[in-house]
């Protein structure tokens, strides 16, 4: 029963502050922080019933029973679920705090914390269901909470583009993994974990012809196809290329949930469903081979466009964009332990990095250039601090959580043959960048001359406590989180593909240990060459290499390849099919039968003439006709 | 004999029939009408239904002929300019109405000659009991009722008839 | 004798006569003579009918026709009376007040 508690604590504040806002207003807070701590306090207690026994199971309702379909909602805990839970409860706690002071005075305080408990809940039932169906429907709920936050400031055009932005491309994702969810029915009979994991050795030589529809032929195993499908939500959830596009648009929303949900949580779901069903994974190769090659490919892709962007928070977006390629190259490799150990240390230093972001905009109020800041070093000193605890985790410096992390990822490509080598090789490419672009960050943004608006000069200041000592408690998770011994708690439950020795760091080879934090220091020394020694070196890089730094800066013009291809056809389709279909045949048809009666009417009316001859005459044709009918047809 | 009378009277019936629709004069129109209903009481006559002959003069051509040229002299009407409108339709309409009666009168069988026994037995009784005496017979036994209610109606048709001509009845006083 | 289809075509061309009347005829007084004129041709056809057939109802049937006729003339030259009084006009085709 308590283990139910746990969602429906944030739930029943979404309810309470969702229902009666109007009245609670500012002290919305007062129901949605003790809801979230509730939840982390029963996590802990959970942490301690699955870390010394079992896994957890709960069936809660018998939600659909119909024919050979049968789904419940329920839970089931084991130590990757309890690992998420924590995660999920204390960074949303915090950001809880955080908003606070952030979102202070606005007007839609209440429905901001009433969102914010919804995604708790529903993230949190994400993470205990225990079959597919609940995972799908929750999955859609964290889509829906996303796209209610980032369009918070709903009277701002672009908040609500970038809302329906990030929920379309979600759903063009959540398509494919609804097939997959379909096959896996189809194939197993079932949708609960337990009994899909049982049966997935024995589903291993089922193949399933591709072509079919096309009339061709082509076997593909069927495992991998559904693996293939889930992908596809993963690849939309935790924005893989090529479904990336909607989370740098994403920072529209306010910045407590850019940490929240599009550095901690939400978008790390994607992981979290590749390392949950590793048991499927496992089986088919062919498509852990496709996730790993997506996952470098994203971590790279995304590392390059950070290097050149302004915003603040737009560097740090496709900063998670790589991690997360880089968490979704791990379980591609068979590293699933590494995957989410460096999730949860991400989880830690990104959201320290948005909150720390969201403080600078608070205090230079509401500006996100980066070009008009500097010199914030001594006036935000706190903030100053934790960002660059946060972005040494970042780069992967020793002694740091996300130097734990990425020796376990790339100790565990290295280890996994010879796409595994390759993919270290970019790893590697890609920390050198990392840190390049995060401390490019701090020196930009705190360091030097201050460019700031005169206007906002003088009153710059720390913000309150609530904006900074979550920022606090953050920085000492990032610099401890990799002391906690995460990866041994949750080995034993996921296990690599046959084959995989699971290599740890501390079996691999010192050379690449010290490569990478070569890698790390290099970038960092690099940054600091480039924007502290010598200032207007970047311009100079930036116009001797000219179309590579356009191509980074315009994001490899992605979006615009699409707004061509799929966005404007798509349009034009609509607006043709609203033009010749719903114009110019339905309404013309509905209009013409309109139309048509008015007409017959004023036609009809002349038949009434008033004179009683012509009504004598039609009487004398009626009786002419009748005869002649009588004539024609009786004898 | 019979048939000669039958067809002096009914060609003289058509000719005033068309004279009464065609004329522009109403008053030459009701003259025609009064040759005609001498000529119907004549084939009443031919079909041995004297009572009926005479009351077709005494009423008709005696009273309600009169009536109506009472009416068009105190309304002194003018003379009609020309048909209305519709003439060809209602010319072509009577014409084929006139053909299908004919055609669906052809295909009936009817008979031929008079009844057998008015020849013979019906002669005799009719020279006994005389066609008045048997319609009054027929009107006062089996048709009491109508006959009383046609009384009625004239009663009312009367009352109506007064009213309706009274001045002061449709609008005000003499204008 | 002739037969009795010759009476009932009389009695149809009469008939059928003072149905064009009614049709063509501006004047309310021609109209109504016309419908006298198809009265009489039921009057025609149904003697015929009692004199072929030996029964002497038809002969009673005209007799209530007649009266009925003789009510119906009394009343419709009543309201033409009126009717003239009010519009001063003989003319059917000025009675429209029907029109739409």
């Amino acid at each position: 029963m308590k283990y139910a508690l746990i969602p429906l604590l944030p739930f029943a504040a979404f309810l309470i502050i969702g229902l009666f806002g109007h009245w609670i207003r500012e002290r919305a807070h007062w129901i949605a922080v003790p809801a979230v701590a509730g939840s982390f306090l029963l996590s802990l207690s959970t942490f301690n019933d699955i870390a010394n026994g079992e896994p957890i199971r709960v069936t809660l309702y018998s939600w659909i029973t119909s024919g050979a379909f049968d789904v419940n909602i329920g839970f089931y805990i084991d130590r990757l679920t309890v690992t998420m839970l924590l995660l999920v409860t204390i960074v949303s706690g915090l950001v809880h705090v955080y908003t606070i002071g952030y979102m202070h005075g606005e007007p839609g305080y209440a429905r901001f914390f009433a969102y914010i408990a919804l995604f708790t809940f529903s993230m949190l039932m994400l993470v205990m269901a225990d079959n597919f169906l609940q995972l799908y429907v929750f999955w859609e709920a964290v889509g829906l909470c996303s796209y209610l936050l980032i369009g918070h400031w709903y009277d701002r055009k672009s908040a609500c583009d970038a809302a329906t932005k990030a929920f379309v491309v979600n759903r063009v994702g959540d398509f494919g993994f609804g097939l997959g969810i379909m096959l896996i029915f189809v194939t197993f009979g079932s949708l609960q974990y337990d009994q899909v994991f049982g049966h997935a050795a024995l589903a291993e030589g089922l193949t399933i012809n591709v072509l079919k529809p096309l009339g061709g032929e082509w076997l593909v195993g069927t495992l991998t196809v559904i693996c293939l499908l889930l992908f596809t939500g993963a690849v939309g959830k935790s924005a893989q290329v090529p479904l990336h596009v909607w989370l740098p648009d994403a920072m529209e929303g306010p910045t407590p949930i850019s940490a929240l949900i599009h550095a901690a949580t939400m978008v790390t779901a994607g992981v979290f469903m590749v390392a949950r069903l590793s048991p499927l994974y496992n089986l088919a190769p062919a498509a852990l081979d496709v996730v790993a090659v997506t996952g470098g490919a994203t971590a790279v892709f995304a590392a390059t466009i950070a290097l050149t962007q302004n915003d603040i928070k737009r560097v740090v977006a496709y900063s998670t964009v790589s991690q997360l390629g880089y968490m979704m190259m791990a379980c591609g490799l068979g590293a699933y332990t590494a995957g989410m150990y460096h999730l949860l240390t991400h989880g830690a230093f990104k959201a320290l990095l948005f909150l720390g972001c969201g403080s600078v905009i608070i205090a230079l109020h509401h500006e996100q250039d980066m070009r008009r800041m500097g010199g914030l070093k001594n006036k935000l000193p706190v903030t100053y601090w934790t960002m660059v605890i946060g972005s040494l985790a970042l780069a992967g410096i020793p002694g740091f959580s996300g130097f734990f992390s990425k020796e376990e990822i790339l100790a565990g490509a290295w280890a996994a043959g010879p796409l595994g080598k390759t993919l270290t090789v970019v790893g590697l490419v890609t920390a050198f960048m990392t840190a390049f672009y995060s401390f490019r960050l701090v020196f930009v943004a705190f360091w030097g001359e201050s460019r700031v608006d005169p206007h906002h000069a003088d009153h710059i200041h720390e913000p309150s406590w609530t904006m900074t000592m979550p920022l606090i408690i953050l920085a000492i998770l990032s610099i401890f989180a990799g002391y906690f011994g995460i990866p041994h708690f949750i080995e034993p439950v996921l296990q690599g593909p046959a084959g995989h020795d699971g290599t740890t760091a501390h079996d691999g080879p010192l050379l690449l240990k010290l490569v990478a934090i070569a890698m790390g220091i290099g970038g960092i020394v690099a940054a600091w060459v480039v924007y502290v020694k010598s200032p207007g070196l970047p311009d100079r890089l930036a116009e001797k290499w000219r179309q590579a730094y356009d191509y980074s800066f315009h994001k490899w013009y992605v979006d615009e390849l699409y707004d061509r291809t799929i966005v404007k056809p798509t349009v034009d389709l609509a607006n043709g099919l609203w033009r010749k279909v719903d114009v110019a045949v339905i309404d013309a048809m509905v209009n013409g039968v309109a139309a048509a009666t008015v007409r017959w009417g004023r036609a009809m009316r002349l038949v009434q003439s008033g004179q009683v001859q012509h009504y004598a005459l039609a009487m004398a044709l009626g009786a002419v006709v009748i005869l002649g009918m009588y004539l024609l047809f009786i004898p | 004999m019979a048939t000669l009378s039958f067809f002096y009277f009914g060609s003289v019936i058509v000719l005033t029939a068309i004279l009464v629709v065609a004329l522009r004069n109403p008053v030459h129109s009701v003259i025609a009408l009064l040759v005609m209903f001498f000529h119907i009481a004549g084939l009443f006559v031919t079909l041995h239904a004297e009572f009926l002959a005479a009351v077709q003069l005494i009423v008709y051509a005696g009273a309600i002929l009169v009536l109506y040229l009472f009416v068009v002299m105190i309304l002194n009407l003018q003379q009609d300019d020309s048909y209305q409108r519709q003439v060809k339709w209602g010319l072509g309409l009577g014409l084929i109405a006139l053909a299908e009666v004919i055609a669906i009168i052809s295909k009936v069988a009817l008979p031929e000659e008079p009844a057998s026994g008015k020849t013979a037995a019906g002669e005799a009784a009719e020279t006994i009991a005389g066609n008045t005496e048997t319609v009054g017979k027929a009107l006062y036994t089996t048709y009491l009722f109508p006959f009383e209610v046609a009384s009625l109606i004239l009663l009312v048709a009367m009352i109506g008839a007064i009213i309706m001509a009274k001045k002061g009845i449709m609008g005000p006083e003499e204008k | 004798m002739v037969p009795l289809s010759y009476y009932m075509i009389l009695s149809a061309i009469v008939f059928v006569t003072g149905v064009v009347g009614v049709l063509i005829r501006r004047n309310i007084i021609m109209l109504l003579l016309s419908i006298e004129l198809m009265l009489n041709a039921t009057n025609i056809n149904f003697v015929a009918f009692s004199y072929y057939l030996d029964n002497i109802a038809g002969q009673v049937f005209v007799f209530f026709a007649l009266t009925v006729a003789a009510a119906e003339v009394a009343v419709g030259l009543a309201i033409i009376i009126a009717l003239y009084r009010v519009k001063a006009t003989m003319n059917v085709e000025e009675l429209n007040l029907m029109k739409w």
